[in-house]
């Protein structure tokens, strides 16, 4: 065993067991209990997942714009989908459903948590794994059988299911509603895998948190980063268990002859259907139970980053460190008294929109909170503009932008016009898409040097940056535009109606697709970037290139095996303890307590 | 690179929020004073926003522009301001939960309804819309005003009869099937809501309402159109493949016209 060096800036550490290395290749990089490595085998899930998601997007933008045009590899890959290379609306219908479900699941919630929450977690506390590791192995691997499953639905006769990614039934309960085959099926199995994976994980990083910091890191003291994965393994506990059981009851409805979720009388095309007692409602109340949570476990992470950014590259420490731990455990705690706002033309009870509505509204206050602290924290900094700090503050861009358009949404007089437009597609993809993926640049950019030992190319990073920015404004921009006109949703084309042939719904819709291919392409750049850095990137030798605080920093880039060596230090500060007044250097880490350096106490205390 | 941050951030706000103050793709107008109601509504929710756009934005974007590194000087040592924080809290609760408030009251409007008897009455249209895979059926009480019981189980479509209404009932021998529908000016107009078989919505966006029509439930709805016109109804719901070209109509016209079209419809009975 290696011994392993720790920074100099480490003052004292305790001793602990070290961990032999594991010997064999599986045992190293496939089944792994290492959580580094689960860490990038989530991250590396995710971004095959997000190039799969984003490719059936150009193709849903694709149709829209030309529905009749044939794509002659399309007739190919899918001859009943597109037969001859055009695409049928059941098949836009398909692509929709499995972007929504691939990008939500598959990206969304694996890269922030399981991809940087599982790398990073442990070291930021000072441990040398999960708590758990032979279980955080499983969530892993349960998560790539919930994937294999739901691309399996692709290539299953009927293909891949289009309900949509909220799957409400009866659609998505009675095969013949949707003249389909198994690919509902398959998809319904995927969540559950799903379910089960993100519930073993979320134990593991909730335990891990509360048990495994090193001396001297108190709560009060946890990175944003470690605070917001917290509390997103808290919501994923209580979410993801709700949206398991729905899963089963959905299965049970459609091969066992069960009516949870199906009423009786339906006749589906001239044939009625036997089912009685179910309602489709039901489904939508558990469904959003766990899906309104699920948009702060995709986003929380993304907030950790970019505050654990701002301040590391505005070298200041967070504004207001206190408020923002506790306007997440406010977002997170109001996170599940809200879902009822997806549901107000739903036919639900009108009196309970009254409920939701308010509390909607009390989210926007920690929000609130959060963006001023942001700013608060640039304010008065001395910014480096990298290109994490790029995306970071890109974030915070988007982040105002989406999140404002939820104040018309959360209004149920509002929503009874925009429910169900573009005005929601534009909405949730600015907040939980694309705010929550430039949360997850800013995190690649950022640990890069850490978990690779080489830097990704600083000019190919912003230049992805400024076309990303702009690329996903332009897209999602004019969207709400379209919800002005009013466009609905999940429409294959809108030649159907006829105000959507004049008021520039065409055009609109041309602009976006432009955009949409334009942005999608400079992907490949970042894509191009990652891969090759890995292997060719200019070496980072420096334990600390970034002149960061935290525990990650006193580690070799990579990290050894378990990661401080048997030696974990201790904590006495902070985790943001930039340019303190009179000392020498602008940063203090974390571990180091020599006070004559950085002259007065420690901050965040 | 900080004058870039900058500008662009400034620029594309700006850009994103100039069409919404310019009215370039605006709603259709409104012809109910409900629906201006809720326009009122929205309005204020553009402006309380929009306020706060702007000044996140700007803000951001001259943080970004004014605190780039430009010399060694030091960042300021400045880690939280609780008066502040406060006052920006308290401000953006009172805006957003008293927006909230304000629009309220439409709401109740349009959903509070009370129970009443499904029939029509002579100051009050009773229409109910039913939705299907990928059509939308319109039933009229007739002349009789009185609704006949119906039983999907029973429906044919290719016979003319997509809801099943009882037909050797007395209340169902009379009544009307339409594919459009078409209600008289300035009167009261109520919506019984039913799915034949999935989710479907029933949106008029000239009324600034919708509501799923749900299998098992019945969904209610009440507008009184100022305005005559002919207006679409889309559905606003994923309902199956066919979901993009599920539309209707809604004719308003005159009291006149409503009854000479409700005379001619009985004729085909």
């Amino acid at each position: 065993m290696t011994e392993v060096e720790l920074s100099p800036e480490v003052s004292e550490y305790t001793e602990v067991h070290r961990h032999p290395e594991p010997k064999t290749f599986i045992s190293k990089w496939i089944f792994s209990v290492d959580h580094k490595v689960i860490g990038i085998q989530y991250l590396l899930l995710a971004v095959v997942a997000a190039f799969v998601g984003m490719g059936l997007s150009l193709l849903v933008r694709l149709r829209l714009v030309w529905p009749e045009k044939s794509f002659a590899i399309l007739g190919d890959l899918f001859p009943v989908g597109a037969p001859d290379g055009v695409m049928t609306p059941e098949f836009y219908l398909a692509m929709l459903t499995m972007h929504g479900t691939i990008m939500v699941f598959m990206v969304l919630t694996t890269a922030p948590q399981g991809g940087f929450g599982n790398y990073f977690l442990p070291i930021q506390i000072g441990a040398a794994d999960m708590a758990f590791p032979t279980l955080n192995m499983l969530s892993f691997w349960t998560t790539f059988v919930s994937f294999s499953f739901l691309m399996a639905a692709f290539f299953v006769e009927g293909g891949a299911p289009m309900a949509g990614w909220t799957g409400y039934p009866p659609l998505s309960a009675v095969p013949e509603a949707a003249v389909q085959g198994i690919g509902q099926d398959l998809w319904i199995v995927s969540i559950a895998f799903f379910c089960i994976a993100s519930l073993l994980a979320a134990l593991n990083f909730i335990v891990t948190t509360l048990d495994m910091r090193a001396k001297g890191l108190t709560m009060m003291r946890l990175p944003l980063t470690v605070w917001t994965w917290f509390v997103t393994a808290i919501l994923g506990l209580l979410a993801f268990g709700v949206l398991l059981a729905a899963g089963v009851l959905l299965l049970m409805d459609r091969n066992l002859g069960t009516s949870f979720f199906v009423p009786g009388g339906l006749v589906v095309s001239d044939k009625a259907i036997d089912h009685s007692g179910g309602s489709p409602i039901l489904w939508q109340h558990l469904f959003w139970f766990f899906g309104h949570p699920e948009v702060y476990i995709a986003i929380l992470p993304g907030m950790g980053v970019t505050s654990h950014l701002l301040a590391t590259f505005a070298r200041k420490q967070v504004y207001g460190y206190k408020a923002m731990v506790y306007a997440v455990a406010a977002i997170g705690i109001l996170g599940f008294v809200v879902w009822g706002h997806h549901m107000f033309v739903s036919g639900m009870s009108p009196y309970s929109a009254f409920v939701f509505s308010v509390l909607t509204m009390c989210i926007g206050v920690p929000s609130a909170i959060k963006t001023f602290n942001w700013i608060g924290t640039l304010w008065g900094g001395r910014i480096r503009f990298t290109s994490p700090m790029l995306y970071s503050i890109g974030f915070v861009s988007l982040f105002v932008s989406g999140g404002l358009s939820g104040i018309f949404l959360g209004q149920p007089t509002i929503d009874l016009y925009f429910h169900d437009t573009y005005f929601v597609v534009a909405h949730f993809h600015l907040i939980m898409g694309v705010a929550a993926i430039f949360g997850m640049f800013a995190g690649v950019a950022f640990w890069f040097p850490k978990m690779f030992g080489r830097w990704m190319d600083e000019s190919l990073g912003k230049i992805h940056f400024w076309c990303t920015f702009v690329g996903v404004y332009a897209i999602f921009g004019p969207m709400h535009y379209l919800g002005m006109l009013p466009h609905p949703r999940r429409y294959a084309e809108f030649t159907g109606v006829d105000y959507l042939q004049t008021g520039g719904a065409g055009d609109l819709h041309y602009f976006i697709t432009v955009a949409a291919m334009f942005t999608i392409t400079v992907q490949f750049l970042f894509l191009f970037n990652f891969v090759k850095s890995i292997f060719a990137g200019k070496p980072c030798t420096e334990a600390n290139p970034w002149e960061a605080t935290t525990l990650e920093w006193t580690i070799p880039s990579p990290p050894p095996h378990d990661n401080f060596g048997g030696k974990v230090p201790h904590v006495y500060r902070g985790s943001y303890d930039f340019s303190l007044p009179g000392a020498k250097r602008d940063f203090a880490m974390q571990c180091n307590k020599d006070e004559a350096v950085y002259g007065g106490a420690a901050a965040g205390d | 690179m900080r004058f870039f941050v900058g500008i662009s951030i400034w620029f594309v706000s700006l850009a994103m929020a100039v069409p919404f103050f310019t009215k370039w793709w605006w709603m259709p107008d409104p012809i109910t004073e409900l629906g201006r109601e809720i326009d009122q509504a929205f309005m204020w929710t553009l402006i309380g926003t929009g306020v706060i756009f702007i000044l996140a934005q700007a803000a951001l974007g001259y943080a970004a522009w004014k605190f780039g590194r430009r010399s060694d000087e030091r960042a300021m040592d400045m880690h939280g301001n609780n008066k502040l924080e406060m006052t920006w809290t308290g401000a953006a609760a009172v805006i957003f939960v008293s927006l909230t408030f304000a629009g309220l009251s439409a709401w109740a409007e349009v959903r509070f309804i009370d129970h009443r008897a499904d029939d029509p009455t002579p100051d009050r249209v009773v229409i109910e819309v039913t939705g299907q895979q990928f059509v939308w059926n319109m039933r009229y009480a007739g002349a009789d005003n009185k609704f006949g019981p119906v039983d999907f189980l029973q429906s044919d479509d290719a016979g003319g009869n997509p809801v099943g209404v009882d037909r050797g009932h007395p209340d169902g021998a009379d009544d009307i099937m339409v594919p459009e529908m078409r209600v008289p000016v300035n009167k009261e107009v109520e919506l019984t809501l039913k799915s034949k078989d999935v989710l479907h919505n029933f949106f008029v966006p000239e009324l600034r309402i919708k509501l799923d029509t749900v299998p098992g439930l019945i969904g209610k709805l009440r507008f009184t159109p100022d305005t005559v016109g002919k207006y679409e109804i889309v559905c606003s719901e994923l309902c199956g493949l066919g979901h993009y070209k599920m539309r209707s109509f809604l004719h308003v016209v005159s009291e006149e016209d409503y009854d000479a079209w409700l005379k001619e419809q009985a004729e085909f009975l």
